[in-house]
């Protein structure tokens, strides 16, 4: 039975870090519909950012934080205004072809830079911390730390979103472009802010998930399907909804990887398609605040 | 020396693709003036309205605004400058309440009278139902949240695209009852109207227009109906 209770929460806490892929995600196509293929490629290279950053300045990589969220945000500022602006349009496939150019330049960029060897960040003590919660189930203190930190994420996105004036523009954008420019909104600086709040969530993304396992240039378009999926789960356009699909995915994660160690991934997906199949707008779609 | 128009309008062409909406009009609105453009369905009203306020593109020197070139300016530029449009068909953002609507028009923070308390005052339903979205009131209510959200920017001049449309004739009555105490804080206005009658009461200054050109122009009191029909109808 504690064996259960253990699965089933390692799976919820994981589930926090999908959230966290999935966030960024849905923020993006939720304001500008643009779906970033290049998204689980940008949580890598903020693995690497982190990674250069520890080494460079002898510093713990939740410390490096401070330096890799402005950073990624920087990044993904430049990167809409420079590049995803001229992609957007009526048409859906441009954004979609670049993003996917994207992701193919990242991957090969950091395999020139960083080899394919694994790497980790190394976290220190904290990553074998845990405690007793019950008798014969111990919560790790990291995975927790990653769970907290992903609700805290989730709050303040949806703070941004419904109770500030960047979020009023951002809604208003998302609604109607040309009315919002009316309004005297830059539609292109809009949207580079938009991307710039996702990358900094990707770079948090992108550091727990490099404390937690080892990661290598090519493990990003699994991220990118792992938020996929937890965004479909929990239905678009609800950013708490993302929250409860990336831990759906992540129970069905665990409990899968419980029975067989092969089944992880499988089970995983076979939770989305169940879902898309039972209720194909999500567990919690479109939640007014 | 004669007073320079505030909006200054010479020459303009406007293009959808190949297609020329816009030949080579003219026209100007000075300050503190209400002026009707008035029309039939496809005389090319509304897209005078977009060349002005930035949403299709012109030549530089086509529009003058308070003293500068703003033809083909961004739309969010022009805004800044103080042209408001109410757009036609209202154009809420359908995912805010009444109240962010207003706040998302007055985010240019321009300095003026206009305040929420001040719209709320002039359109008592709206205080009644901010936090509503905007999209569950009338169509009346609806409009008079896209007239307030443009005044919310203070602009110097308000473009309004066919405020009477849908709307019952009492509704329509009431909206335009409230006009002069928007005129009254000095601000210049331009009613693109099908309804004549209306436009004709509240304005000063009527321009016809007919296949994209000014077919008749002439102080509001001034043109007669059998002038205004054979501009309408070009018979």
């Amino acid at each position: 039975m504690t064996d259960w209770i253990n699965v089933i929460l390692q799976g919820v806490l994981v589930g926090g870090l999908y959230a966290m892929f999935a966030a960024g995600l849905s923020l993006i196509f939720g304001v500008m519909r643009l779906v970033n293929i290049a998204h689980g490629d940008l949580i890598v290279l903020a693995a690497y950012v982190a990674l250069v950053t520890t080494e460079a300045l002898g510093i713990g990589p939740l410390v490096s934080l401070i330096i890799v969220v402005p950073l990624m945000a920087v990044i993904g500022y430049a990167l809409q205004r420079l590049i995803l602006n001229r992609t957007l349009g009526e048409d859906l496939l441009p954004p979609l072809l670049v993003t996917f150019g994207l992701s193919v330049i990242i991957q090969n960029g950091l395999l020139a830079l960083f080899t394919a060897d694994s790497r980790k960040l190394q976290a220190g003590d904290i990553e074998v911390a845990t405690f007793k919660l019950l008798e014969g189930v111990y919560v790790g203190i990291l995975p927790l730390l990653q769970f907290a930190v992903a609700i805290a994420v989730i709050a303040a996105l949806q703070f941004v979103f419904y109770r500030t004036a960047l979020g009023r523009a951002f809604r208003a954008t998302a609604d109607s472009p040309p009315v919002a420019q009316l309004m005297g909104l830059d539609n292109r600086h809009v949207f580079g802010l938009a991307m710039a709040l996702s990358l900094a969530v990707v770079a948090i993304a992108g550091v727990f998930l490099a404390i937690r396992a080892d990661f290598d240039p090519s493990i990003g378009p699994a991220r990118l399907i792992f938020g996929f999926e937890a965004v479909i789960i929990g239905g678009l356009g609800s950013m708490w909804g993302t929250f409860a699909g990336g831990i759906v995915l992540g129970v069905a994660q665990a409990i899968g990887a419980h029975i067989n160690p092969g089944w992880q991934i499988l089970a995983g997906h076979i939770a989305f398609l169940i879902i898309l199949a039972v209720r194909p707008e999500g567990l919690f779609p479109r939640i007014r605040a | 020396m004669s007073e320079s128009p505030l909006l200054f309008v010479r020459d303009l062409d406007a293009f959808y693709g190949d297609f020329q909406a816009l030949f080579g009009l003219s026209m100007e609105v000075r300050a503190g003036e209400a002026v009707a453009v008035i029309g039939a369905n496809g005389a090319g009203k509304s897209t005078l309205l977009k060349s002005i306020a930035g949403l299709l593109p012109a030549r530089p020197d086509a529009i003058d605004f308070d003293g500068a070139h703003i033809g083909g300016m961004p739309a969010h530029a022009v805004a800044a400058r103080g042209i408001a449009l109410v757009p036609e068909g209202r154009g809420l953002f359908a995912s805010l309440s009444v109240e962010e609507n207003l706040l998302i028009g007055g985010q240019l923070k321009r300095p003026g009278p206009w305040s929420l308390q001040r719209i709320y005052e002039l359109f008592p339903a709206l205080g009644e139902r901010r936090h509503f979205p905007s999209t569950a009131l009338s169509g009346g209510q609806q409009q008079m949240v896209a007239i307030s959200r443009g005044l919310m920017s203070n602009p110097k001049l308000l473009l309004c695209d066919e405020i009477s449309l849908g709307l019952a004739p009492i509704i329509v009555r009431d909206i335009y009852a409230r006009l002069p105490a928007i005129l009254g804080e000095g601000i210049s206005l331009v009613l693109v109207e099908q309804d004549i009658v209306q436009a004709l009461k509240a304005t000063q200054r009527v321009y016809c227009l007919q296949e994209g050109r000014v077919a008749l122009s002439g102080a509001a009191k001034e043109l007669t109906r059998e002038a205004i029909a054979a501009a309408y109808f070009g018979v």
